[in-house]
């Protein structure tokens, strides 16, 4: 279990790049070589692992090498439990200061 | 729910209001005024809503969600400096089952003719609790916030 000061932090840093992100929505159809993950990149395979490795550190990409082909995979647990809960709480107050400001701004307006 | 587990988990949401520190602080120090804005989310109705604001003073406020799910949030005040700062620790329920414990810490700041709100919740999450709803409502919150965050890159 997941036991952190800052989770989200980490999935956030790891999905606010371009690349990360094409990578983590290729992976969303299912399993995938490094060579092919990297194949449509405009970039280095060693780029290609480095943006992996800060995808595998934020726990949303599992990969391992079977023979000799190493395959990613998405390991939907990190953003199934702990994170996705979290979240749930930033939003609910993201919501509720919202409505504050809609109150602030309607409760100015009368007399 | 299989083993006994728990998160800990801090985050801070910066706000900006037009209005002065006193106003934005009143807005938390009755309850007439915190029901105006302090719910749940569409369809979420309260059945309990308790404001003893002072310091040794508790809060609860009780509701259902529209497919009958119950949500019970049990606060106590410890700090309060009028127009300057609130800290409060909560526990909420879900069901009746204790889902989080947590210290929040809301900071009024002048900027300006407005105010800088601070919002820091610093939790115990328990259980890996699953709470279908509200994560996936955390979910889409996410991938906004990734949307923010490739839009002003």
């Amino acid at each position: 279990m997941l036991n952190q000061s800052a989770p989200l932090d980490r999935v956030f840093h790891a999905l606010a790049d371009p690349t990360r992100l094409s990578m983590v929505e290729r992976l969303s159809g299912g399993p995938v070589s490094v060579s092919a993950l990297a194949e449509p990149l405009a970039m280095s395979l060693p780029a290609v692992i480095q943006h992996l490795q800060v995808l595998e550190a934020s726990g949303l990409v599992r990969s391992d090498k079977i023979g000799r082909v190493r395959t990613c995979r998405l390991e939907p647990t990190a953003l199934r439990t702990a994170e996705q809960w979290i979240a749930a709480r930033q939003a609910a107050w993201e919501r509720r200061l919202d409505r504050l400001g809609e109150y602030l701004a309607a409760d100015s307006q009368e007399p | 729910m299989t083993q006994p587990s728990v998160v800990h988990a801090t985050f801070t949401i910066d706000r900006a209001y037009d209005a002065p520190p006193a106003r934005v602080f009143a807005a938390w120090a009755t309850a007439e005024a915190k029901a105006r804005w302090f719910a749940g989310p569409d369809g979420w109705q309260a059945e309990i809503r308790e404001l003893d604001f002072r310091v040794g003073g508790r809060e609860r406020l009780r509701g259902v969600f529209p497919g009958g799910r119950s949500s019970d949030f049990r606060a106590h005040y410890f700090d309060i400096v009028p127009e300057q700062r609130i800290v409060y620790a909560y526990e909420m329920h879900m069901n009746d089952r204790r889902i989080s414990v947590s210290l929040a810490t809301i900071e009024f700041r002048p900027a300006g003719a407005g105010t800088r709100l601070a919002v820091t919740e610093q939790g115990a999450f328990l259980d890996g609790y699953d709470d279908a709803g509200g994560r996936e409502q955390g979910t889409r919150w996410l991938l906004d916030k990734v949307d923010q965050a490739l839009g002003t890159s």
